[in-house]
């Protein structure tokens, strides 16, 4: 056990557990494999801080990408959007951390003040990845903050859109757990109250009857008014609207059951219905509750607005000044730094600009850019500094302008649930066989008239039809959640179920973003692998990492004279041979067109060896998930890139013509509006900004990302990147749960039926009533929640 | 038999002052993290120099 764990230290980050690739960096016997990792633990070591290894092995984060510029943090306007409370002596503020993962984070991150005095508490939201901080103000401020978390590898992701949620939709939760608590706290109240007399009261006791109905209508006061109090208000406004919705009898059978109640316990001719009144309004409230749970802390609604910096760095004559993204005007010279992202459609000035586009355009490949040239805003610069002015400001940029698309002003039509569309008929039955049983009794026996109508009224309220839903795709959601699919809601279930076409992007959709495939044209021998291996190690380059993955030999020589141009190439004298690697320019060759995408070339001691090319990797499962879903719906492509990998997809889709490359964001969101048009049911899966459109367009927008935390674009689902062969599974797991709902109708529907037939005779009995309505729900709960269990084994997803 | 109102009276009381609390309990945000705090009670007050000496052990 001992000597394991010497000898995966030797070969793993003591910090992060990443692989010791390249040059170890050692510190106290520990080795590291950057020198971020390493800082960290001496910044913990000498704060007396070190408790962070011993409450997990490998607790930190591999600190390869480079740090943000914390600058914005000194305006002011940025810090009075940020921070929760202010006065003269204290600062609190709410910062989202992603690295947040386990509980040496917790450990560290509140015991901050260890490593700077100045602040006084920090508590961690461990579920939220939030974590709270109070300092003073006279000893540090949230630049200094956020520089201090960044130091220890837990940099605060800073956004001005919903990232922090301010406790507004814990509001809503709360109230509703407080009128549970009431409904629930008179139903035990009234329960035992009501006992005595199901079980018949002597002639000694008949004196209590009255005592107790009254205690029982007082109690039953508070649940009418206060818990119920939602169901009476959305009923009337439906009615309003002429619309029936499963509200309506619901709040029919409360206000009936409330008035009977009443009347009797008055006119002390019967107890009353007040204990299955309390159930019902407990039951439902609690099947409310389980269908507005969250299980993550995941935003479903971001925009551009969460992706872009929240402020960016400002030139005017030589002096650097950062200011508020809202604050750009056209003409503002503007500084973005390596691995920043542009906010604004802007010309370039000076420097050399290598722009990622995947995430706004779906372009997979860098692009450079030439002086003069304008660069569209979302880009990322890859490497160095580069100097812009701008055109035009943030919301009015290329990109930004998908947002005044009517798609986002209009609100997404509601998903029409199974419920909805059940609930109008059962409401119009109801209502017949109640007048039916009333006019009945009329002509025969007027004075059961009025006990047999409100009897129905009362026995057929749906309260189990009410909770088969919510208690059916909630577990669905859970189920989906342990396998890495986040709904927004649970309405997206039934909507998944009704999907008939599908609509895939390419770039980081179906591809992975994390793995490129690469491929070596030419004749090349073992040795002279590891030298390209152990030339490339040096090289922080995203295709230099690549390679060394790819070629995967451990490090044996080390590099003289090496360098490196930016964007070009690496150079280096390994094992007395010199060893070039880049582009052609880079070597001096003759530009070679490549189909393919990039290629790096090599040349070992001036003689060409040959290119890797690099190839766009499918997700993993992706054939097979096309042949699966080919057979039972209409798969189309939407891309942003070029159509190089074209021939390569075809087999996938039905045909040629449902393959769409170089497509814009507003080509996206068109083709989907086309195919609705054509009666379709759409699916888009989507990850990048320039999706967000079509996401937003479609019936069901999925966005894909290998990070839940990090930025995905608004949507109804979000699916990690892990899961995606998963997808037919979910889509069959959802059409499965819509069978459940139907079935536990049915069984409600016979509780109804049995319980109708004493109520249109007029012998319903409150014993009655209050036996059947709580076994009929805990039926239903029992049922609903087993059955999508046993769907969910049979679709493998549990 | 009078006294049972007074014992259904004392019962119904003390439901409310727990039902009060649950109130209290809710307002003060009790429950907007249930797993963190159940994190944190195990963490040790004071740095512990002893158990890193045997974490050293441990990788050296």
């Amino acid at each position: 056990m001992l000597k394991e764990n010497v000898i995966s230290s030797e070969k793993h980050c003591f910090h992060c557990g990443d692989d010791i690739i390249a040059q170890q960096y050692i510190q106290n016997n520990k080795r590291f494999c950057c020198s971020g990792c390493k800082t960290i633990y001496e910044i913990l070591t000498a704060h007396n801080l070190s408790n962070y290894y011993v409450y997990n092995k490998i607790p930190g984060k591999t600190q390869s990408k480079a740090t943000s510029n914390f600058d914005y943090l000194e305006v002011p306007q940025v810090v009075s959007k940020l921070v929760d409370f202010e006065d003269e002596i204290k600062t609190i503020v709410t910062l989202y951390i992603p690295a947040i993962h386990c509980s040496s984070c917790i450990w560290l991150l509140e015991h901050l003040h260890l490593l700077q005095s100045g602040i006084l508490q920090s508590r961690v939201d461990f579920l939220k990845k939030q974590v709270s901080i109070t300092f003073k103000n006279d000893e540090t401020n949230l630049k200094q903050l956020a520089q201090l978390l960044s130091s220890i590898g837990y940099e605060p992701l800073i956004s001005l859109q919903d990232i922090v949620k301010k406790g507004q939709s814990s509001k809503t939760e709360r109230s509703l757990i407080t009128k549970i608590a009431v409904a629930g706290f008179c139903f035990g109240n009234v329960m035992l109250l009501s006992f005595p007399d199901y079980f018949g009261l002597g002639d000694f006791e008949r004196e209590f009857k009255n005592f107790f109905g009254w205690l029982n209508l007082a109690f039953s006061l508070p649940v009418v008014l206060y818990s119920g109090r939602e169901y009476f208000i959305s009923a009337w406004t439906n009615l309003k609207a002429k619309r029936l919705n499963l509200d309506f009898p619901l709040a029919l059978g409360i206000l009936v059951m409330f008035l009977r109640s009443a009347y009797e316990i008055i006119s002390q001719t019967g107890a009353g219905f007040v204990d299955t009144l309390c159930g019902l309004v407990f039951f439902l409230l609690v099947g409310k509750w389980m269908q507005e749970r969250t299980f993550h802390h995941i935003s479903f609604e971001r925009d551009y607005r969460s992706y872009f910096p929240v402020a960016v760095t400002t030139i005017n004559e030589g002096v650097e000044r950062p200011i508020p993204l809202s604050d750009l005007k056209t003409g503002d010279r503007i500084l973005i730094r390596s691995q920043e992202i542009l906010p604004a459609d802007a010309i370039l000035l000076n420097g050399e600009a290598e722009i990622d586009f995947s995430f706004v355009t779906g372009e997979s490949i860098p692009v450079k850019k030439t002086l003069g040239e304008i660069i569209y805003a979302g880009g990322r610069q890859l490497s160095g500094s580069i100097e812009m002015e701008v055109l035009k400001p943030v919301s009015q940029s290329y990109l930004t302008q998908l947002w005044n698309n009517s798609a986002f002003i209009e609100s997404k039509k509601r998903i029409k649930t199974f419920s909805d569309t059940a609930s109008r008929y059962f409401s119009i039955v109801l209502l017949v066989i109640a007048l039916g049983a009333g006019i009945f009794w009329i002509s025969t026996d007027p004075s059961k008239a009025l006990a047999s109508f409100t009897a129905v009224l009362i026995i057929a309220c749906p309260c189990a039809l009410a909770l088969s839903s919510p208690f059916t795709l909630a577990a669905v959601l859970s189920v989906f959640d342990k396998n890495r699919f986040y709904l927004k809601n649970t309405a997206v279930v039934e909507e998944l179920a009704r999907i008939n076409t599908y609509v895939f992007d390419k770039t980081g959709t179906i591809t992975n973003p994390n793995a490129a495939g690469l491929q070596f044209n030419g004749t090349i021998i073992d040795a002279q692998m590891q030298l390209i291996s152990d030339l490339a190690r040096n090289s922080g380059h995203l295709l230099s990492r690549e390679l060394t993955k790819f070629i995967n030999k451990p490090a044996i020589y080390s590099v003289q004279e090496y360098t490196e141009k930016i964007g070009r190439g690496i150079s280096g004298k390994v094992n007395g041979n010199d060893v070039k690697l880049g582009s052609s320019t880079f070597l001096n060759l003759p530009l070679k067109s490549s189909s393919e995408g990039s290629a790096v070339h090599v040349m070992i001691n001036n003689v060409y060896v040959g290119f890797f090319t690099i190839r766009q990797q499918w997700r993993n499962g992706f054939k097979e998930l096309m042949f699966k879903l080919n057979t039972q719906a209409d798969l189309h492509l939407l891309s942003g890139d070029h159509n190089h990998e074209k021939k390569q997809l075809i087999p996938f889709f039905q045909d040629s013509s449902k393959l769409h490359f170089e497509q814009s964001p507003q080509d996206k969101l068109d083709y989907i509006q086309q195919l609705q048009k054509e009666g379709k049911k759409v699916l888009m899966f989507g990850d990048g900004l320039n999706d967000s459109g079509a996401l937003k367009q479609s019936d069901l927008g999925v966005a894909i990302t290998d990070n839940i935390n990090n930025f995905s674009p608004g949507c109804d689902a979000i699916l990690d990147g892990l899961s995606f062969h998963k997808i037919p599974q979910f889509i069959q797991q959802a059409k499965d749960a819509v069978k459940v709902i139907r079935m536990s109708f049915v069984i409600s529907l016979m509780y109804n039926t049995a319980g109708l037939y004493f109520a249109v005779q007029g012998l319903l009995s409150p014993l009655m009533a209050a036996i059947l309505m709580p076994l009929s729900t805990i039926t239903i709960i029992l049922f609903t929640s087993l059955a999508v269990r046993l769907f969910a084994h049979k679709n493998k997803l549990l | 038999m009078n006294m049972i109102y007074l014992l259904i009276g004392c019962s119904i009381l003390l439901a409310l002052m727990f039902l009060l609390a649950f109130f209290w309990m809710i307002k003060s945000g009790q429950n907007d993290d249930t797993f963190t705090p159940a994190v944190r009670i195990l963490f040790d007050d004071e740095v512990a120099e002893r158990e890193i000496q045997i974490s050293d052990e441990d990788h050296a």
